[in-house]
């Protein structure tokens, strides 16, 4: 093990109580090895549009972040990384940018994807959150405009892995552009930019141990895309402003780190599968959404029936015991899933669901916090509710 | 982590990184960040590293709580409500979300079939905002672009003749990044407000550099960037006026946050940086403005003294007091660049440095190419010495008269 994978130690040490961080979906701390190179690209600091040495010098620090990029997918062209400021303007870029009169976008993207696009139609999924292909083939054939598909590779709520390749195939044989956001499952599973057969593939620093505040669109075929922002000719004039250098440089460090010790999601899977295993003989009603179709090894969407999310959220927090009721943005608002809900889960059953996300220094330790609390108000509520038929 | 980020405290507090070769004198382009705002980030980047948005827990609510302080110490800054600041990646999307988003507002909710369709702004406006105007354009906007006086300063007449009660914006920028020339901000924003029209300022030179008032001088809209004045780069803010309410489409749609008007994860160890870099700017304003104000006179007397026909482009007095933008005659400015390695200066924006087309900003202030080719500009910034400006000086002046011996300058 490295130094980044053993240093997650500090994430307990922070703050007084025990604590145990396992929401990884919504941000992953800091690895040391970005840390490590943005120290360095604020030492060396200049505009990289500049001509004199330190813009120079700003400028071969991004060249150089744009090949760590491009090796999170494998064999691409580093050239066709944009970085922009994250993941929710690289999935604009790609939807507004590519100036397609139709878009379909699935049932299950993030809201970043959803939202891009008035008007886009939602190709559905099946209950174990899979895109419908035949469905998608229809839609496309349906139609003879200009389109653009787009899925995402891994949801950022259950964890389920789309068969890319086969969407891609689809989308390529009626003349589709296919743009894939790959936020979540970057870092955590190989990607191969030639099997996800992608044209654009959103990715994100924050999620894999960069920092915030930066994120790239990957171009791996000529697709003409016209800016979201302008104003200078950066980034091969798809995306205006001065580069966040600092960013970049620790994305591409941490897009490194990751690619290189993608391994350790065999340990962090056999944590997630023990998790749910234990989970299901203390609680036969409690379910798994999406649990028959391929994940991502770190997340699991956990329903405890009967108890409300933001009870369990509030409860595990008390305890010390970080998770999410679903994706981090909408987090604060209140409303079913849509994720939950595309995949015809019970609305009952979706309101009472909670992501629980680990990441490459999730321990033991904090998956045993974890269950310990989970347990509790488990086994509280179910009293509770044994008390109530009693009485 | 913590331990690897803080490594580069004692490197940058102790001996600042911008006090060795080349000497830089390009701080419009971009500054250093400042040892302070750095430390105060920091601990976003590790032990606070939760995100903002995930309410339902004590990482995301401490990164939330220093946010909320950020957006506070930005808006105490330009004398707005916190409420009014809506965080961007940068200066430019916020030039762009401004005058795209109220015209699409505008657009989508034209009242009576009068739509306010106009657009004004001015020939020497930043390229972010002239290509969002382009852009309105091939929509069907209609764009004014104003020249300007000789001195780089707004014409009112013109002004005055350019705004209609189609006119929905006016965007001038409040301190240029090619000349230095501050406008008149508070003449620009009562006309504008007599006239029932929005007024931007693009103030990615000016906030934190000179005071700026959103409620005296009637601005609307006022974009700010984060590594122009020692903070980080990749955040920058949008003030957007509540009373009377100014509506905008977002351009990034999404999670929600920032009030719908700009989705996507704050970052907060940047939001963090750069509410500390308004917080320095504003305690140190006035201070480092006098200083850098003399500064920039000595440097510009040592030349003027030993470089004949020496010319100032833009309004003297009018100028952001670190700003210089200077005519060295029959010297290709490229040419002189090359001959004085030490310093780190430009021909103009850094976005556009490496074009060898004359500044689209000199040519609006009139100033034939042969001039406009000979300009270079000068930035000092808040770690440049007094020692510094004398080398440049010395350095420049010294260039110059061997370029003008030796004659025969390729054109």
């Amino acid at each position: 093990m490295t130094a980044g994978i053993t240093n997650g130690g500090s994430v307990r040490r922070a703050m007084p109580q025990a604590e145990s961080y396992l929401d990884w979906n919504a941000t992953a701390p800091l690895r040391p090895e970005a840390a490590g190179a943005m120290s360095d690209a604020l030492g060396r600091w200049g505009n990289p549009s500049s001509v004199h040495r330190r813009g120079r010098a700003a400028r071969q620090i991004i060249e150089r972040a744009r090949e760590a990029v491009a090796g999170l997918l494998g064999d691409v062209d580093p050239s066709g990384v944009v970085f922009v400021s994250g993941g929710t303007e690289a999935n604009h870029l790609a939807l507004l940018g590519a100036g397609r009169e139709r878009v379909l976008v699935s049932a299950v993207e993030h809201d970043s994807v959803r939202s891009a696009v008035s008007g886009a139609e939602i190709i559905p999924v099946d209950t174990d959150g899979i895109v419908a292909l035949d469905a998608l083939d229809r839609l496309l054939g349906a139609d003879v405009r200009p389109v653009l598909v787009s899925v995402m590779y891994a949801n950022n709520e259950t964890g389920v892995i789309q068969p890319i390749a086969e969407i891609a195939a689809i989308a390529r044989r009626h003349g589709a552009i296919f743009h894939c956001d790959a936020v979540q499952a970057a870092g955590k599973v190989a990607l191969e930019a030639g099997t996800i057969g992608a044209d654009l593939v959103t990715l994100s620093a924050h999620k894999i141990g960069g920092p915030p505040g930066v994120g790239a669109l990957v171009v791996t075929r000529r697709v003409d895309l016209a800016p979201l922002l302008r104003g200078g000719g950066q980034e091969h004039r798809l995306r205006a402003g001065t580069e966040n250098l600092p960013g970049i440089a620790g994305f591409a460090a941490a897009a490194t780190a990751a690619a290189t010790e993608l391994a350790v999601y065999d340990r962090v899977a056999a944590l997630r599968n023990g998790l749910e295993t234990e989970i299901a003989t203390v609680a036969p009603s409690a379910v798994v959404l999406g649990a028959a179709s391929p994940r991502l090894p770190n997340t699991s969407a956990i329903a405890m029936p009967g108890v409300a999310a933001e009870t369990q959220v509030v409860a595990l927090d008390l305890d010390g015991v970080m998770v999410s009721a679903g994706a981090a943005c909408s987090s604060g608002k209140v409303g079913p899933s849509h994720v939950l809900a595309a995949m015809r889960v019970d609305p009952q059953i979706a309101a009472s669901t909670i992501r629980v996300s680990l990441g490459w220094s999730s321990s033991e330790a904090e998956i045993d916090h974890f269950l310990q609390a989970w347990t509790a108000i488990y086994r509280r509520c179910r009293g509770l509710a044994e008390g109530a038929r009693a009485a | 982590m913590t331990e690897m980020l803080a490594d580069l405290r004692p490197r940058l507090s102790s001996e600042p990184v911008v006090n060795t070769p080349p000497i830089y004198l390009d701080n419009q382009s971009t500054t250093p960040i400042d040892p302070r705002v750095l430390e105060a980030m920091l601990p976003y980047f590790s032990e606070h590293f939760g995100n903002p948005h995930s309410s339902s827990h004590a990482y995301g609510r401490v990164a939330a709580d220093a946010i909320e302080r950020a957006r506070g110490e930005i808006a105490a800054l330009i004398h707005a409500d916190p409420r009014e600041i809506v965080f961007t990646s940068g200066a430019t999307e916020a030039n762009n979300l401004a005058i795209k988003g109220a015209a699409h507002f505008a657009r989508a909710h034209s009242q009576n079939g009068r739509e306010r369709d106009h657009i004004v702004a001015l020939q020497t406006e930043h390229k972010c905002v002239l290509e969002s105007c382009a852009e309105l354009e091939r929509e069907g906007f209609a764009v004014t672009y104003l020249p300007v006086e000789p001195d780089g300063l707004v014409s009112f007449a013109a002004l005055e003749r350019a705004l209609s009660e189609r006119t929905l914006l006016v965007s001038v920028m409040a301190a240029h990044n090619e000349i230095g020339v501050i406008q008149p901000l508070a003449e620009i924003g009562a006309l504008s407000r007599s006239k029932g029209v929005l007024f931007h300022t693009d103030a990615a030179q000016a906030f934190g550099k000179i005071p700026l008032d959103v409620e005296a001088m009637k601005i609307d809209l006022l974009s700010i960037s984060g590594h122009k004045i020692y903070g980080p780069k990749g955040i920058g803010a949008l003030y957007i006026r509540r009373r009377p309410r100014v509506r905008l489409l977002p351009l990034i749609d999404g999670g929600g946050q920032e009030r719908g008007l700009r989705s996507g994860t704050l970052p907060t160890p940047l939001c963090v940086g750069l509410g500390r870099a308004a917080v320095i700017a504003g305690a140190e304003m006035t201070e480092e403005a006098e200083r850098l104000r003399r500064l920039r006179e000595g440097l510009l007397r040592n030349l003027a003294r030993r470089v004949p026909g020496l010319r100032v482009n833009g309004d003297l007095e009018q100028r952001l007091p670190g700003s210089l933008n200077l005519s060295f005659p029959e010297i290709p400015a490229l040419t002189l660049i090359e001959a004085v390695p030490s310093i780190a200066i430009s021909t103009g924006s850094a976005c556009t440095s490496a074009s060898v087309e004359p500044s689209y900003v000199l040519r609006a202030l009139g100033l034939p190419d042969p001039l406009a080719n000979a300009s270079i500009r000068i930035g000092l910034g808040r770690f440049t010495t007094a020692a510094e400006a004398d080398f440049a000086a010395d350095a420049l002046a010294a260039a110059a008269s061997r370029l003008t011996q030796q004659g025969g300058i390729p054109t």
